[in-house]
């Protein structure tokens, strides 16, 4: 019956990223607190899960035109960089302070959800949904 | 907005994306509104194309140093696209302000829990 607390764990984490709220931030919490799973695979796991519904929204970004890309290069160019270097200095650090500062992180998103201002029309579909 | 800033920009978020394995919408997406005077709708979907190599590059650091459980990687992920279609649909419906609210107290004990061990 695992399967099914996992299908369950992931319907809810992508209900609450489709709503516009990191799907990461309920995912790596609910492995790591309830399924005890080391940080570094909570986090890889949450990498994955976000490919096959990113590719889906940015497919129907692209046909509707929202995504701006003029922007996308000089975004991307040092975002590898940086993805390479957050990737190698987490899978070389111990777990549970990996897992500590995720909690602080963590701490500032909630902080940040918690007190932003509301705006009008805030998203509207699953595609505004990002990690 | 100069080049060099979004280059900075770009940095931090595949950082912090590679580093916690999530949050990198959480930094670019207000940063494109701030910053480069995006509108929110076309942030978000630019922050989208953005942070999708950014997380193939991770994903292939993550799983070059570490076994992975790939059956509830599948369960998980089917939920989830199921669950994001779910969560577009309700967001047409729920009123959002005090869901963020109930949201960020959650995460602040998640987080809470984390942090203390």
């Amino acid at each position: 019956m695992a399967w099914l607390l996992h299908i369950i764990i992931g319907l809810i984490s992508g209900i609450i990223s489709g709503m516009g709220i990191g799907g990461g931030t309920v995912l790596i919490p609910a492995l790591s607190i309830f399924f005890k799973m080391e940080q570094q695979t909570a986090q890889n796991i949450n990498l994955l899960y976000f490919i096959p519904t990113a590719i889906i929204a940015i497919s129907t970004h692209a046909k509707q035109g929202n995504i701006e890309k003029k922007q996308l290069s000089p975004l991307i160019l040092l975002g590898l960089a940086g993805a390479a270097a957050g990737s190698l200095i987490a899978v070389n650090m111990n777990a549970p302070l990996l897992r500590k500062l995720f909690g602080f992180f963590l701490l500032a998103m909630g902080a940040y959800e918690f007190f932003r201002k509301e705006k009008k029309s805030e998203g509207s579909s699953l595609h505004e949904s990002v990690q | 907005m100069g080049k060099s800033a979004k280059l900075i920009i770009g940095f931090a978020t595949g950082f912090a994306n590679g580093l916690f394995g999530s949050g990198g919408g959480t930094i670019l997406v207000p940063s494109m509104e701030k910053f480069m005077k995006i509108e929110t709708h076309k942030a978000h979907a630019t922050a989208l194309a953005v942070i999708f190599p950014l997380s193939v590059l991770s994903i292939f650091f993550y799983l070059r140093s570490g076994q992975l459980p790939w059956s509830e990687v599948l369960w998980i992920s089917a939920g989830g696209v199921i669950g994001g279609f779910l969560g577009a649909k309700l967001l047409n419906k729920v009123k959002t302000p005090w869901l963020h609210k109930i949201f960020g107290l959650f995460m602040a004990v998640a987080a809470m829990k984390m942090i203390m061990g």
